[in-house]
């Protein structure tokens, strides 16, 4: 009987429910659209930014060096940048985003190295600006290399061995399961989702089946009848429950579903170098359906929660109704 | 059956302090009786139907429902009346049928019954039309109707009516009246509150004048008449709530 009751109370909710247009928007079209969205929005932006900015020759000064041709005639000639004549106010021009970069040339350097005496070369950048980092970053590769190249030319002046300097190499292996990478950038996320969308989820209907049925007037009917009150608010919290755990499930699947998207397109890969973290990012049947069941108990609090709180919402009304069985 | 036993309902109220809605009300309602409760606006009518409806609990006192009390088993209270009021709405996203055949199953009707059931009054009270329309999309008169209909679903042996026929027209009102007539006729026991004199002329067996929260006078129609010597209720009435009477010059 207890059962009934608890059942007709809940299939009349969810009929209401499915007929309410906010009710449906919120439960599953936002879960669903959520993810897809904001992954497919980040990463065109992402992508777009950072390979404008790759594109993008960065214009950079050098400062000093009239002395050391060698070395600024290379620069010139390297690819990845574009030298400016030089101006005094450089600094400036670096924070104006004029110029993305200088490189300070000390006096003297070229005769200073023939003389095997050590110099610093100095890169000025904007730190933190994604288009001044990457224009240092090319600067000091091309400098290493230019290094390099002297080294390995005063090892055969030498007659010396090229790997005098590098006895041996160091190298970093990955042995983690590609899972395993990907749970632990997505584990952080996925629970904050989740969190969010049970929350989400379960307000709309918690509101509309409390505060929504006495604004409606209907409080006072459902409580002329024969259902008992413990019924009835089981009926009501079962439905919020559902909501909320359809909306959880839903963004979790739609999560697994962009990414498997995402990584068959690749677009993912021109953000990483190596494409190796971006196209781990899937989520198997197994970790949907462990997210799942750990958003069980949450949906559990968070419904009974807002029920609660919806309850109070437009509680004090002419007369109070009585809450007595 | 209905029996009111020294029912009081008081309420605090932050600006006039104690209020004291109904006030050691006690009086009984028999079955194939109609009873009518005569108020003006805030004469504690409605707070005492609320009561027996076991929507409100009494402060003091109590009721017998067929004799079910209200306070001790109020779910057997309200499997055994139908109450409708003005603050008894319909649920707007279900239709006329689907909001029936709720409260027919809440009131543990099996199917086969609830069918027929649902067929004879929905016959009755001529509402095929609107069947499967929604709550939402219907007219005053087909909500009363429906309202009427979700009452009488359980086939209860008490009908409880606060203003039934209260912004209603004519011809609606018409129909409620007749079907509360019929209530009587089924040997149903029926209260309801008004403060239109005529429908407590056309329908009641038994008045009831309240006022402030205090029953100040009961009996037939005849009764009154004789113990007020008046012809015209709405005078009878005015004489009852008023102490220092005048009567009105024509």
């Amino acid at each position: 009987m207890a059962m009934r009751n608890i059942w007709i109370v809940y299939c009349k909710e969810l009929t209401e429910a499915l007929r309410d247009r906010r009710t449906l928007i919120t439960t599953f079209l936002v879960p669903l659209l959520m993810i897809p969205l904001l992954s497919a929005g980040f990463t065109a932006v992402m992508s777009a930014v950072i390979g404008k900015a790759k594109r993008e020759k960065p214009r950079v000064m050098i400062i000093g060096g009239t002395d050391s041709p060698a070395v600024g005639e290379g620069l010139k000639q390297y690819p990845k940048i574009k030298v400016v004549p030089a101006t005094d106010d450089w600094k400036s021009q670096i924070i104006e985003k004029e110029i993305r970069a200088a490189v300070e040339i000390p006096n003297g350097f070229q005769e200073n190295l023939g003389k095997g005496q050590a110099e610093i070369v100095k890169i000025y950048l904007y730190r933190g600006e994604l288009k001044s980092e990457l224009a240092a970053s090319n600067i000091e590769s091309y400098l290493k290399e230019y290094r390099d190249t002297i080294a390995t030319q005063r090892l055969e002046v030498n007659h010396l061995p090229a790997d005098l300097l590098k006895p041996f190499e160091v190298k970093q292996q990955n042995i983690a399961p590609p899972e395993k990478v990907a749970g632990a950038i997505l584990g952080g996320i996925i629970a904050y989702l989740v969190i969010f969308m049970c929350l989400n989820g379960g307000m709309h209907p918690a509101i509309d089946l409390t505060a929504g049925e006495k604004e409606r007037g209907t409080m006072e009917t459902i409580l002329s009848s024969p259902v008992s009150r413990t019924h009835l608010v089981l009926g009501k919290f079962l439905l919020v429950l559902t909501a909320s755990l359809i909306t959880a499930a839903l963004l979790v699947v739609s999560m697994g579903a962009s990414f498997t998207v995402l990584q068959k397109s690749h677009v993912m890969d021109a953000l990483t170098e190596e494409g190796e973290a971006a196209s781990q990012l899937t989520l198997g049947p197994a970790a949907v359906a462990s997210v799942f069941v750990m958003a069980i108990p949450l949906a559990i609090l968070f419904s009974a929660g807002l029920i609660t709180i919806s309850l109070f919402a437009k509680s004090y009304k002419k007369h109070r109704v009585t809450s007595h069985r | 059956m209905i029996e009111a036993l020294n029912l009081s309902k008081r309420f605090q109220d932050k600006k006039r302090g104690e209020v004291r809605a109904v006030d050691d009300v006690s009086f009984t309602c028999r079955p194939g009786e109609i009873y009518g409760l005569l108020g003006a606006n805030g004469a504690g009518k409605t707070t005492t139907l609320r009561m027996l409806a076991t929507i409100l609990e009494p402060t003091e006192g109590t009721a017998r429902l067929c004799g079910h009390d209200i306070v001790e088993h109020p779910e057997r209270v309200r499997k055994n009346c139908g109450f409708l009021s003005t603050a008894t709405a319909l649920y707007p996203r279900l239709t006329a049928q689907e909001m029936v055949e709720y409260f027919g199953r809440l009131n543990g009707l099996d199917s086969a019954t609830l069918k027929k059931r649902i067929d004879e009054i929905f016959e009755r009270l001529d509402m095929n039309d609107f069947r499967d329309r929604r709550c939402d999309k219907l007219s005053t008169g087909m909500k009363q109707k429906t309202s009427i209909a979700r009452t009488l679903v359980h086939d209860p042996p008490v009908m409880i009516f606060d203003e039934p026929t209260l912004g209603l027209d004519i011809m609606t009102a018409r129909t409620i009246i007749e079907f509360i007539r019929e209530c009587r006729e089924r040997g149903k026991t029926v209260i309801f509150s008004t403060h239109v004199m005529r429908e407590v002329e056309k329908l009641c067996d038994i008045v009831g004048v309240i006022q402030g929260g205090k029953l100040l006078a009961e009996g037939t129609l005849e009764q009154l008449r004789q113990r007020h010597g008046e012809h015209d209720l709405e005078e009878e009435f005015v004489k009852i709530v008023t102490p220092h009477y005048v009567p009105e010059t024509v």
